[in-house]
């Protein structure tokens, strides 16, 4: 098992895919937090009622598996002729999902400010976006912070589906060397470990900030 | 706008078809649940036995489950146990790996949900005379699966949206899979997947709507 014929050059080829499973979850990352925190946000302004619709179709995004969703994206862009590379659509598709998983927590740590300091902040003279600012954001991102990061990570292990898209990312990547070697076991533990040298070091950080952040402790 | 005629009329005589394949993806879903429930109270065990060997596997196979994704362990699950000279069918990996994936998940929760339940209890319960598995299966066991019966709904849902990654090992039998089939004779892509993101949807809230079921008419004082 342990003499193998990988070379140098494939373990380049495996870290480049590690490059790209980096590249679509940081971009979609990027910008699912931006659109959860301004659905968050949204939805608790605006109140349970009048945010249903809003409420209804990011639930969609979490009821659905990734793989019909990215599908279902790449064949309605060759629908509509947008002409969008794999690596658009699998950014778009994991961009809407990050915000919908986003979207929950950013209302849950808004949720959790305690209304009487907001009144207070209020009845100082602050404006509702000083209120958010120097309020509520400072509160909220406690709460949200671990959460965010688990999400974060969640988002890197599920992006190992846009190999379906044809997108050469980690885990496809490994899977053309197991083809071409034929030494699956030894090429997926390495792609194994590459994934859990990514995730562990910031699983541990999440589990950490949540015990050091959580209030009453 | 689109130059584009979507033929639903095809994608809807293949319904029937479909919802077989939803019941094979329910199937799994519900075997991977009961086997990974299983798996995970023994890691529970292991990580409370004192033991080092026990509570390392333990907290291995947790970190495993926890920090890679669980295509790879399908994937592991289907190509890497043929190094070994294990060659599992698609649906068999398929279990394999989401039951393993539960498995970590579910043990984490369990972590939590004992923490919940004071120390007191198992020792009331030996003072009482009990054994401690005794004081484990009636005392801790009991509490620690209602406080972590929603986790355990959450993953319920996300065992079925797992099951859709089987396609990928060459799985045809389930809703995924037989989507993916009819999708490559007809190519009518957008239709078919589209009728199977609605019955997954219709699924996922099923499942839900009969935990929180379950949950009021099982955890009412």
């Amino acid at each position: 098992m342990f003499d193998t014929a990988m070379t140098a050059n494939d373990l380049l080829f495996l870290l480049k895919g590690a490059g790209m499973t980096l590249a679509v979850t940081g971009v979609s990352v990027a910008a699912g937090t931006l659109m959860g925190v301004i659905f968050g946000v949204i939805r608790v302004q605006i109140g349970p009622w009048w945010a249903a619709p809003l409420t209804f179709l990011l639930d969609i995004f979490r009821s659905v598996p990734l793989l019909i969703q990215l599908v279902l994206g790449n064949a309605f862009q060759s629908i509509a002729k947008l002409g969008w590379a794999p690596f658009t659509t699998s950014c778009v598709i994991l961009s809407l999902y990050t915000a919908a998983y986003c979207t929950e927590i950013v209302r849950g740590a808004i949720d959790s400010v305690p209304p009487t300091t907001r009144r207070a902040a209020r009845s100082l003279g602050m404006t509702w976006a000083q209120d958010m600012r120097f309020i509520v954001a400072p509160l909220a991102t406690r709460i949200a912070l671990p959460s965010w990061i688990g999400l974060t990570l969640g988002v890197m292990k599920d992006s190992s589906l846009v190999l379906w898209l044809g997108l050469i990312e980690l885990l496809r990547a490994s899977q053309v060397l197991v083809t071409r070697l034929q030494e699956p076991l030894f090429i997926l533990s390495i792609c194994g470990l590459i994934y859990f040298l990514l995730s562990f070091p910031i699983a541990r950080l999440g589990g950490y900030l949540e015990k050091r952040w959580s209030p009453n402790d | 706008m689109f130059n584009y005629t979507f033929h639903w009329n095809q994608a809807l005589k293949a319904l029937p078809q479909m919802l077989d394949g939803a019941l094979v993806t329910l199937k799994i879903a519900l075997l991977s649940m009961a086997i990974g429930l299983a798996f995970a109270l023994l890691l529970t065990l292991f990580r409370l036995s004192g033991s080092r060997i026990l509570s390392g596997f333990a907290r291995t196979w947790i970190e495993i489950a926890r920090n890679t994704p669980a295509l790879f362990q399908i994937y592991m699950a289907h190509f890497g146990l043929g190094s070994f000279g294990i060659h599992l069918s698609p649906f068999t990996a398929l279990l394999a790996g989401i039951a393993f994936n539960n498995a970590g998940y579910l043990a984490e929760n369990f972590r939590g949900a004992l923490k919940a339940i004071p120390d007191t209890q198992t020792r009331a319960g030996r003072s009482l005379g009990m054994s401690a598995i005794q004081a484990f299966r009636l005392i801790v066991l009991p509490q620690m699966l209602r406080v972590a019966f929603l986790p355990i709904t959450n993953q319920m849902v996300w065992a079925i949206l797992m099951t859709s990654l089987g396609v990928t090992v060459g799985m045809n039998t389930d809703l995924a899979g037989v989507t993916q089939e009819l999708n490559a004779r007809s190519f009518r892509t957008f239709e078919f997947f589209a009728i199977a993101a609605v019955i997954y949807y219709a699924i996922a809230k099923v499942v839900t709507l009969a935990a929180r079921l379950i949950a009021w008419r099982m955890f009412r004082y």
